[in-house]
């Protein structure tokens, strides 16, 4: 069953006007935000698709940087984004794309500061719900229909058990996981798919276990 | 998954065997997919009703979108209905007004809640603050409103779809009033197997409404279409009400709905490039929108 919760029917909560191209595109912004930790200084906003297309009328780009600063699909300060972006000093720029992806509504986004950059691509894919395809060019293969968590880890032994025993003991079923990294020893990503929603103390504990950088969920 | 009912058949069913409420089972399963109390689900849907109130207020002061293309209707409707003239009755018309306000309101960047989507967000809501002043509903019988549209809803989303990119305008406002008009059955005291032929009666009369957003935006007919969805559900309540049943059992009636929706062309499922969006005038605005670059692409 594609949907599980009544919520997933009479909800979200978000501004308007469209799930996928408002609520989806604030989504993708905000996972992009959380994964990289901090205020990014600078975002390039590539869009496609339909996404490309439509974006001004259904406020895509707006709620993209809402999303960057952090607000969730239903924070009104969204309407104003683009004010106060420039109020914090955060630029950003619309890239149109004609390029086809896999999905029609597809972003990839740029953001970084002094201290270092983040490129991910994020498909809004109906009702809000979001995928993430690709992080720093870490393929991604969520299917967006259960609740993920995405772990930046160092490739170091007993990383992935701890986390994975740390589900456990919360009993926590993992239904599908993949890990991937560029070089042997470096950074490297755990994505991992989970049947029961996660609460954010459990996020807390996997952040605090060694060896772990970074740890985002990816709202259901 | 565990869940208590996978469609309309045995969700009615089961309302008869334990003597439950519609609302009942959809509050029980969610306490059994999501693992949460039922105190946290029941606060959780109060908060969604506050938000669809607050909606429907702002829109009935008056909003406008920025294409231009949609505002300020339910104000129109309202004054209307309140010099006491209309012709399909004060109930009819206040359902239909703050359909409108509702999702002139999405349309405009407000805050509303999705049911089931954002596109489709004012049928539910619409009728329920309409048959409120009827019915006088305590809140948590309003909150209760929410789960029969929400367990109705369930059922179609797993079993055909309530996107109109994947099912056209049907699977959208067309589940929307559906789910409306099975929720003011309950509400009204209605059983649950009237509430499956009300549901039943307002999707076979939506079938084949095609997606068709004029320059892609949701304004244009989907305001109007929230309209009519309203107005359909509380045709088909009273007419399930009155004892009327549908001759196609519910399940079946979803299930063509998502046969008809994979057999509908691409252009008429959410691309603005058929039906309403392109009319020589749903180009024209398109062009005035987002120029002429755009139009030429579609």
């Amino acid at each position: 069953m594609k949907f599980k919760s009544v919520f997933d029917i009479i909800g979200p909560v978000m501004i308007g006007p469209s799930s996928s191209h408002t609520a989806g595109a604030a989504r993708i912004g905000l996972v992009t935000r959380e994964l990289f930790g901090r205020q990014p200084k600078w975002a390039k906003i590539y869009l496609y698709g339909s996404f490309a297309e439509t974006y001004k009328g259904h406020g895509t780009d707006i709620a993209i940087v809402g999303g960057l600063l952090g607000f969730d699909t239903f924070d009104e300060r969204i309407k104003t984004s683009f004010e106060l972006a420039k109020d914090i000093g955060m630029t950003f720029e619309f890239i149109p794309e004609s390029g086809h992806t896999e999905h029609p509504n597809t972003a990839r986004i740029v953001i970084g500061d002094d201290s270092g950059e983040m490129e991910l691509i994020g498909i809004s894919i109906g009702g809000g719900k979001i995928e993430i395809s690709e992080l720093n060019g870490f393929p991604l293969r969520l299917s967006g229909n259960h609740s993920a968590i995405l772990v930046v880890h160092d490739d170091k032994p007993g990383s992935i058990a701890k986390v994975a025993s740390c589900l456990a003991e919360q009993n926590i079923n993992i239904g599908h996981m993949e890990v991937s990294r560029k070089e042997q020893g470096q950074r490297a990503l755990m994505v991992i798919e989970v049947d029961e929603p996660i609460e954010d103390h459990v996020l807390l504990q996997i952040s605090q276990l060694p060896y772990i950088t970074q740890v985002t969920k990816i709202a259901d | 998954m565990n869940v208590l009912f996978r469609n309309v058949k045995e969700l009615v069913a089961l309302a008869n065997s334990e003597n439950k409420l519609i609302s009942e089972l959809m509050i029980e399963q969610e306490m059994l997919v999501t693992r949460r109390s039922r105190e946290d689900i029941m606060n959780q849907m109060d908060r969604n009703l506050t938000v669809m109130e607050e909606a429907v207020e702002k829109g009935l002061k008056g909003v406008q979108s920025t294409s231009g293309l949609t505002g300020g209707d339910a104000v129109l409707l309202q004054n209307y209905m309140k010099k006491g003239k209309t012709l399909s009755g004060t109930l009819l018309i206040d359902a239909v007004s703050k359909a409108v306000a509702t999702n002139e309101v999405n349309a405009a960047m407000g805050t509303i809640c999705a049911t089931p989507t954002a596109g489709s967000a004012g049928v539910v809501p619409g009728t329920l603050f309409a048959v409120q002043n009827q019915l006088n509903p305590t809140r948590e019988e309003m909150i209760r409103y929410l789960f029969t549209s929400g367990a109705f809803g369930f059922v179609v989303a797993n079993n055909a779809s309530i996107s109109g990119a994947a099912g056209g305008c049907q699977a959208e406002v067309g589940s929307a009033a559906a789910m409306a008009a099975a929720a003011i059955v309950e509400m009204s005291g209605g059983t649950p197997q009237q509430c499956s032929e009300a549901f039943a009666i307002t999707m076979k009369n939506m079938l084949g409404l095609v997606c068709d957003p004029v320059a892609g935006l949701v304004e244009v007919p989907c305001v109007k279409r929230n309209a009519m969805g309203a107005a359909n559900a509380l045709v088909a309540a009273d007419m399930a009400l009155a004892g009327v049943t549908s001759r196609i059992p519910c399940d079946e009636v979803i299930d063509a709905m998502f046969k008809i929706g994979q057999t509908m062309p691409t252009a008429l499922k959410e691309t603005a490039q058929g039906g309403l969006a392109a009319t020589p005038t749903g180009r024209a605005l398109a062009e005035r929108i987002f120029g002429a670059e755009f139009v030429k692409g579609v």
